[in-house]
């Protein structure tokens, strides 16, 4: 591969490049879908969770670099966490995590955000516990 | 093998010659052709030279010939000089929904000013019909304003019916060919049109510089103000290096616009088939045959523009897409969307526009290295392969 000028940042495109923990999930513990055709991506998350922690997380992206960077990245970022703190991830925190994004694409990290939310909240509606978070 | 660039209706590399034409004009040769002595006398000499081979090659006469900073001011200029000149006739503008924004917003500006611009639809290859031009003839038509070939998907439209019904209404016709000068044959009579707009840089000229024709007698509000250039049509001392290339390029078009056309049709088609036979689940946006020689337009299902442009780009090749993402703006390409596409296909357009120095090793390039791209986006596409 050529090293190129590129509108990202190296840690972007090095996650676009090679991005971690794609794929679907044999019987995940929450699903995240978050997006839409209109503004052209869609996320989905996979999280397993043990214990209240989150042992595994996986995605599937259709989306731009920055949308499948940030997708790559909270997966990792949310791996080993608790729920508790996984809910404390933000977009700003995977954006800073990813050496920063051009403004255009700050909805990319928003949306996996949401992703993770929507996975989360998934989770905690089949778990039938009662401190319910809100989207 | 270097960098491939396959994005030539984006902006083409200068022709070398061109260069070496335009070079004495930003130092030796650097006079205002206002002036009278010398130096403004050679450069108003390289100017009107420059302005009879870009007249040559459209079939028009010099004086036909406004020199302008590019496509997006003849576009301004056509549209809006000639609403402005006419507004007491009438306040209705005939255009498509395919245009270029140089004049689809041009047009929304002057929405904004009491004219009422009715946008036609195109049909699945993003064509229009000549027959809905008709149609949508009022008396208060003052202007029809089509493009000659649409820059994404190449689809050259029925300028010359539309020519004709323009003429026997008496409604003053501008095309945008920017994407088809020098890269097809272009007739001012042929068309049938009132004005056209043109831009240097589309064929192998610097960017900066670029013509609008209007037809002797065609009454138009000048949008320049200033100055006596160009008749009092475009005010402004002229970019003398730039005008001279646009000559020199014009010059080499007409020389060679045959042969090219020729030979790009035949790499146009060893990718369109290349890619359809070697990935699945594709489809040719825009016409099959009514297309520019140069242009490639293709969905691939299930996977987002951006995504194939950047890993193109990591093996060096440069190309396009319709896709939001890549624009900065929130919607994918007006274009693909008036033609029907979803909004996923069009998001997951790829464009290739082929040019001077493209080769046959390139086309072969893409296409052994596109499958392998599409393959690792789709593998993490949650469009495909859902258990759901």
């Amino acid at each position: 591969m050529s090293d190129v000028q590129s509108m990202y940042s190296e840690k972007v495109m090095e996650h676009f490049r090679d991005p971690k923990n794609v794929g679907e999930m044999e019987n995940p513990s929450g699903i995240g879908h978050v997006g839409n055709p209109v503004c052209g991506d869609i996320m989905e998350l996979y999280i397993k969770v043990e214990d209240d922690v989150i042992t595994d997380a996986k995605f599937k992206t259709f989306g731009c670099g920055a949308a499948i960077a940030t997708s790559s990245m909270v997966t990792e970022l949310v791996k080993g966490k608790t729920i508790e703190d996984a809910l404390k991830i933000s977009n700003r925190a995977v954006a800073e995590a990813l050496g920063g994004l051009p403004s255009i694409k700050m909805h990319c990290s928003v949306l996996a955000e949401e992703a993770l939310k929507s996975a989360i909240d998934d989770y905690l509606a089949k778990s039938h516990q009662k401190n319910k978070v809100s989207p | 093998m270097g960098r491939i660039y396959l994005d030539y209706a984006a902006t083409t590399p200068m022709h070398p010659d061109v260069l070496k034409d335009m070079l004495p004009h930003f130092n030796e040769s650097f006079g205002n052709p206002s002036t009278i002595y010398s130096y403004g006398q050679e450069a108003k000499a390289a100017r009107e030279e420059a302005r009879a081979r870009v007249a040559s090659l459209i079939g028009a006469h010099d004086e036909e010939i406004v020199l302008t900073s590019g496509g997006t001011e003849a576009d301004n200029c056509a549209v809006e000089g000639i609403a402005f000149a006419n507004e007491t006739k009438g306040n209705h503008i005939i255009t498509t929904s395919i245009e270029h924004h140089a004049v689809l917003e041009t047009c929304k500006f002057l929405e904004k000013h009491g004219f009422i611009v009715t946008y036609l639809p195109v049909d699945k290859y993003g064509m229009v019909n000549h027959e809905d031009v008709k149609k949508a003839l009022t008396s208060q038509t003052i202007l029809i304003t089509v493009m000659h070939a649409n820059n994404e998907v190449g689809t050259i439209q029925p300028i010359a019916e539309i020519g004709k019904i323009a003429k026997e209404a008496g409604v003053i016709f501008h095309t945008d060919a920017v994407q088809t000068v020098g890269h097809i044959p272009v007739d001012v009579n042929e068309l049938g049109v009132d004005l056209l707009s043109m831009s240097a840089h589309k064929l192998y000229g610097p960017k900066g510089v670029g013509a609008l024709y209007i037809r002797k007698g065609t009454k138009i509000v000048s949008f320049m103000h200033g100055g006596e250039q160009e008749r009092g049509r475009r005010a402004g001392t002229e970019n003398i290096p730039g005008i001279v290339g646009f000559g020199k390029a014009a010059e080499l078009a007409q020389m060679e616009i045959i042969d090219e056309a020729k030979r790009l049709t035949d790499l146009r088609g060893k990718l369109i088939t290349g890619l359809s036979n070697r990935i699945d689940d594709v489809q040719l946006n825009g016409h099959p045959e009514q297309r520019l020689p140069n242009n490639v337009n293709m969905s691939v299902d299930f996977v987002e523009g951006e995504s194939m442009l950047l890993n193109l780009d990591l093996e060096g090749i440069c190309a396009s897409t319709g896709s939001a993402c890549s624009s900065g703006s929130l919607e994918a390409s007006h274009v693909l969307l008036a033609m029907g596409l979803s909004h996923v296909q069009a998001h997951g357009s790829l464009r290739f526009t082929l040019g001077a120095w493209t080769t046959e090793e390139e086309i072969e390039r893409v296409l052994d290295v596109l499958p392998g791209i599409v393959s690792k986006l789709r593998a993490m596409s949650p469009l495909i392969n859902s258990r759901r």
